[in-house]
């Protein structure tokens, strides 16, 4: 084989980044994004209060980083009952399950590979580790557990479209003083379907799934069930990164403004 | 060499401008960049300018080319520090009076100035097992649909101008990976294969364990630099890690199409 050959010497040769383009901003504005979102989630997480918008409020509004809540310490709030306990922020108990999807998502991950580990930072710039195994080896190759992510992610969404039909209910005071429940349309309940949708959607467009739904066949004539799958997801897909960051973004800003209506810092417009 | 630098009679209406060209000149044993202030006409290229470098200010200067339409692969080099067909990259899409480099491709051997030596690409192609065909239909017919090729139909535009396996990190940055490492467009060459209906080989623990699919790490450039707009990352070396995960890392869809297949 003459691989060796191949090995031979390149020549000298420019060993600069000959770039002349601005190719350090979008590493940069990925780095201060996910940054962001990081410390705001993380002190969402330990700030386990004001998370839940009800009575109090009018609302039924649950925030999306402690959806479902299945212990007792999210009061009405409460999905299901399930490990009342649990002593620490509810968040702690669901965020790993979106934080293992994402961390292994093919878009984060390239995201992260360039903005943090500069692996490469931008195309054609050099890149600052003397020795690269990629995913070859513990601990990237843990990447390919991927499908595993995905599996135990895909009920979320569902649950958050369900959360958001209970942010359908409108709690008001009776002229007897006792709380009347109705069902209407507030802001925070658009905000909760919208959000459902986009991560649904997100979920959706993810390579594994699009692999799962058709990708794996050679002759996809002979599933056409899974070739119309495939057709739809891939055209999801092809979106993966900006559904990745508008998910991310909405549910960052979904938890704010639970927040904001479950403090009182503003009130909550209704609809009908 | 034709004489590039004769006027043609729409460009003589506007007189040319001029470019400062840093174009890098040497072979394997050393080089360095070389200026040239340099005319340009409007609607040129900047393999116009190279030829018209070489037809006034330089004779001995090595470059490639063929086609001069982005379908030879031929030109391939860097520009401004950008993997680019010197063919396809228009004089009008710099700044005017911005210096423009021009240097061979890094990751492949240096010949001589723009040129290099590329048989690590075909060296690598040697190391796919060529195309294994199902016995014909009856009728001694193949038949497949197109909704069955529309993929590698995708990977076939490719004009193997080598600039993906020039831009990605795997390789640029780290010679070692050169034996274990086919780089994309190879990788791209299998995953054609193993979405061929027709095909009965297989090529997925050769793509893993020979020819280096764990370490592409999914950042892209490959597909960023691709003349044909071939999305090489997403359509091909995602869906064959997707493989991988099917034969090593997925036990359940795995017994799921063994159940399935025996029914
Ligand atoms: S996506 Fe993979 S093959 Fe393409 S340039 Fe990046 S590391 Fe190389
Ligand atoms: S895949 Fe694209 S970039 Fe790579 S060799 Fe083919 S045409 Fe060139
Ligand atoms: S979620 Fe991004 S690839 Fe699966
Ligand atoms: S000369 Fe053929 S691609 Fe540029």
């Amino acid at each position: 084989m003459a691989v060796t050959t191949v090995q031979a010497g390149r020549g000298t040769r420019p060993a600069q980044n000959l770039r002349v383009d601005r190719w350090w901003l979008q590493p940069a504005l990925t780095a201060a994004g996910l940054t962001a979102f990081v410390i705001y989630s993380t002190w969402s997480t330990f700030t386990p209060h004001d998370y839940f918008a009800g009575a109090t409020v009018g609302r039924d509004y649950l925030s999306p980083f402690f959806s479902p809540c299945i212990t007792n310490r999210c009061g009405a709030g409460t999905t299901w009952h399930l490990v009342n306990w649990w002593p620490f922020s509810a968040a702690i108990l669901m965020l790993p399950f979106p934080l293992m999807f994402r961390g292994t998502c093919y878009y984060y991950r390239k995201a992260y590979y360039r903005s943090f580990w500069f692996s490469p930072p931008a195309c054609a710039v050099p890149e600052p580790h003397g020795k690269y195994t990629g995913e070859s080896r513990f601990p990237l190759l843990v990447q390919n557990l991927h499908r595993y992510a995905l599996y135990l992610v895909i009920p979320f969404p569902i649950i958050l479209l369900w959360e958001a039909w209970k942010g359908t209910h409108m709690i008001t005071v009776s002229a007897a003083g006792s709380l009347v429940t109705s069902r209407g349309l507030g802001l925070g309940t658009l905000i909760l379907f919208v959000n459902a949708l986009l991560l649904l959607t997100y979920t959706l467009s993810c390579h594994s799934c699009r692999h799962l739904c058709g990708g794996h066949l050679n002759a996809l004539s002979k599933g056409p069930t899974r070739y119309w799958l495939w057709k739809r997801v891939s055209f999801l897909n092809e979106h993966h990164m900006g559904l990745a960051w508008v998910s991310l973004v909405a549910v960052g800003l979904t938890d704010v403004y639970v927040r904001l209506v479950a403090s009182g810092a503003i009130h909550d417009p209704r609809f009908f | 060499m034709t004489d590039v630098s004769t006027d043609s009679p729409r460009s003589a209406s506007k007189g040319p401008d001029m470019v400062n060209m840093q174009v890098w000149r040497g072979d394997a044993s050393g080089g360095d960049f070389k200026l040239y202030e340099v005319e340009y006409r409007e609607g040129e290229v900047v393999l116009d300018v190279i030829h018209r470098i070489q037809a006034t200010q330089a004779n001995d200067l090595g470059v490639r080319w063929n086609c001069k339409a982005g379908k030879c692969g031929s030109c391939s080099a860097e520009i401004n520090g950008l993997p680019r067909l010197m063919c396809m990259t228009r004089m009008s899409t710099f700044e005017p009076g911005q210096d423009i480099t021009v240097a061979p491709m890094k990751t492949f051997p240096v010949m001589k100035d723009l040129v290099t030596d590329v048989s690590f690409n075909y060296e690598m192609a040697k190391r796919i097992p060529a195309f294994q065909p199902k016995p014909k239909d009856a009728d001694g017919k193949r038949r497949m649909a197109q909704r069955d090729v529309e993929r590698s139909q995708e990977f076939r535009k490719c004009i193997e101008c080598f600039m993906c396996q020039n831009v990605c990190h795997v390789i640029r940055d780290h010679d070692e990976n050169k034996v274990h490492f086919a780089g994309p467009r190879f990788l791209m060459r299998i995953a054609e294969l193993e979405m061929h209906p027709h095909d009965t080989g297989d090529r997925i623990p050769l793509a893993r364990e020979e020819l280096g699919l764990p370490y592409c790490n999914i950042t892209k450039c490959c597909t960023e630099v691709c003349p044909e707009h071939i999305h090489i990352t997403d359509n091909a070396l995602i869906p064959m890690k997707e493989r991988v995960v099917d034969r090593y890392f997925d036990p359940i869809t795995r017994l799921g199409r063994a159940i399935r297949r025996k029914r």
